[in-house]
């Protein structure tokens, strides 16, 4: 069953370099109990989706539904049953762990008993204690993080929403959300969480949704995303740059397309890997060149988005677009 | 695989028992900020005690003024809600740029409440303020001449003008999005307005562009209405010309009626629409 729809979903900010489109005909379905990573560079559009889908924007065109109701004309409906936690840590700083929590828990109107035994719970299940009753002012990045966390799972919401979550966490940090967040979705929880992190879509989700330009380019599990851009990679690496030529040549004429030579590394994409492998180590052997490495790789998300997009998940196109974005707003 | 399990909401009740509720969650939060922020208890309890005792103490005798302690109290009052009242400014505009406004606005509460608790915040402060303010007052010889109604009432006006002003105050902050562009224009605006009133010397005593200006200043009109309300006024001033400040409670309860039919529903619209980045 699918519990997130979104149909054609528009929104355009005005900028001072123009209209930006954030979102221009956006589609998204994720079925019941399921994870999708919506996986796109800065000012792809995630947060913009969240956001409409979370009821804190409306869409200039299109419709979403969640749990069959429609954001856009229901929201209040559609927030009992959400909990979303966005790319800043949105806790009240001069209140408690404990306080924070409990008072999500009174505006989603569990009453003040089951709101306290709530947040006691979330406190022990998400090891806050040490933050449980003191301000959150002073505690690190990653605590701030847990406690946000914690707040969209008061209700044990039907649906998530995560707006990179570990978007400016140390890599522990992020290894201990990512654990939390996969044992929430062995729970049953449909999430739909947003990354410019190929390895966290990866990771976390059973199906990924490639954004650029506010639209979806490419959609499916990470295996048929890696597929669509062909299959193994031959990669050698040379003890002497000066190989580097020859050995192009030599991939070139194995490979299935032009490869790539990153100083003493040069890789293709090939059609039967191990084949080509062999193919490949002998020509070199034949005409002399010696090699540090050899191998062959599964292609990664970073080639299927560069592929994809023709730019990388990050890169100076949408970082301006990002600015353009926070200006708008 | 173990089911989610969706804990029963409590009853919700009619959308004025839920605002009620909410409202009250949210002043919570505010009530609590006020114990833990250090900045703001020292604007809340030490500010007003040495402004009146500056005021009262070391201008005084220079105030070419009778009876100033009385004169003065009025626009000490004023002055200090008025500020009072920025709070709400800058708090909504540090709430949107923190993200927790996306966390409220993603709950299924009433969209007033967080605007209700803010202002709620700003009238919690103000009242400790008058309560200190008037405590110093009457050791520096402040005295209440009319009656305890008219006791209550100069409070009472000057508090609901402020608690109107936090309205106003709330929307800039939502408009503006910068804690520091609010703090720094609500300075730059209200102390010159605060000023160039009747709050701290008579308006009689200064050049006429600047008695015009004082004359028409809301500020004057609250002032003035305070004053006659605690019976501090000095019969022997001459009569303003400025008809807000002839009428000055009437002048004051319009302009609380006008701010609160026009900045209640607006900010409430605007609350329903904003989103951090």
């Amino acid at each position: 069953m699918t519990i997130i729809q979104a149909e054609g979903l528009k929104k355009t900010y005005k900028s001072k370099s123009g209209p930006v489109h954030a979102l221009a005909g956006l589609n998204l379905s994720v079925p019941q109990g399921t994870v999708k990573a919506l996986l796109g560079p800065n000012g792809a559009g995630k947060t913009t989706a969240v956001k409409v889908l979370t009821t804190l924007i409306k869409p200039d065109e299109g419709s979403a539904h969640i749990d069959g109701i429609d954001v856009v004309r229901n929201p209040k409906a559609a927030r009992r049953i959400i909990g979303a936690s966005g790319q800043y840590a949105a806790v009240d700083e001069n209140l408690t762990g404990f306080e924070n929590l409990e008072m999500v828990g009174r505006l989603y109107h569990l009453g003040a008993k089951t709101a306290r035994k709530r947040a006691q719970e979330l406190i022990e299940q998400f090891e806050l204690t040490e933050a449980g009753n003191r301000p959150v002012k002073g505690f690190s990045g990653g605590m701030r993080r847990r406690i946000d966390l914690a707040g969209a799972l008061v209700i044990n919401p039907k649906i998530l929403f995560l707006d990179e979550p570990t978007t400016g966490l140390d890599p522990r940090s992020r290894l201990a959300l990512w654990e939390i967040i996969t044992k929430l979705v062995n729970d049953g929880t449909t999430l739909l969480l947003t990354t410019q992190y190929l390895e966290e879509a990866d990771h976390l989700s059973d199906d990924i949704a490639v954004i650029d330009g506010g639209k979806v380019i490419a959609e499916g599990t990470s295996d048929e995303l890696k597929a669509q851009i062909g299959g193994h990679r031959v990669v050698v690496t040379l003890v002497d740059e000066a190989d580097a030529g020859a050995a192009r040549d030599i991939l070139a004429r194995h490979g299935d397309g032009t490869p790539l030579v990153n100083d003493r590394t040069v890789e293709v994409s090939v059609v039967e890997g191990p084949r080509a492998l062999q193919y490949v180590l002998s020509d070199l052997g034949q005409a002399n060149i010696r090699l540090h490495d050899a191998g062959m790789r599964r292609p990664t998300l970073d080639d299927v988005f560069l592929t994809l997009t023709g730019h990388k998940a990050e890169d100076e196109k949408t970082r301006k677009i990002d600015a353009e974005l926070e200006n708008a707003q | 695989m173990t089911a989610v399990t969706q804990p029963a909401y409590g009853s919700v009740g009619s959308p004025l028992t839920q605002l009620i509720s909410d409202g009250w969650i949210a002043t919570r939060r505010n009530l609590i900020k006020i114990k833990r922020v250090p900045e703001i208890l020292v604007f809340t309890i030490l500010q007003p005690i040495m402004f009146v005792l500056l005021f009262s103490q070391v201008y005084a005798g220079a105030m070419n003024v009778p009876d100033y302690v009385n004169f003065l109290m009025a626009g000490i009052f004023a002055q200090t809600v008025i500020f009072g009242s920025t709070f709400s400014g800058a708090a909504m505009a540090q709430d949107l740029k923190d993200g927790i406004i996306d966390r409220f606005r993603t709950l299924p509460m009433s969209p007033a409440a967080v605007l209700i608790g803010r202002t709620n915040g700003d009238l919690v402060i103000n009242s400790i303020s008058m309560l200190i303010m008037m405590g110093t007052g009457w050791l520096v010889g402040w005295r209440v001449t009319t009656s305890f109604w008219g006791f209550l009432g100069g409070v009472a006006i000057l508090l609901l003008f402020s608690y109107s002003f936090s309205w106003v105050m709330a929307l800039l902050g939502m408009s503006v999005r910068s804690p520091e562009v609010i703090n720094n224009a609500s300075f730059m605006i209200l102390f010159p307005l605060t000023f160039i009133s009747n709050a701290f010397v008579p308006i009689h005593t200064m050049p006429e562009v600047l008695k015009n200006i004082a004359e028409w200043n809301p500020v004057s009109a609250l002032v003035e209405s305070a004053r006659m309300l605690f019976g501090n006024t000095n019969p022997e001033f001459p009569e303003p010309t400025a008809w807000t400040l002839q009428n000055p409670i009437i002048t004051v309860i319009v302009g609380i009626v006008v701010m609160l039919t026009i900045f209640v529903p607006l900010s409430v619209k605007k609350f329903k629409s904003i989103s951090s980045r």
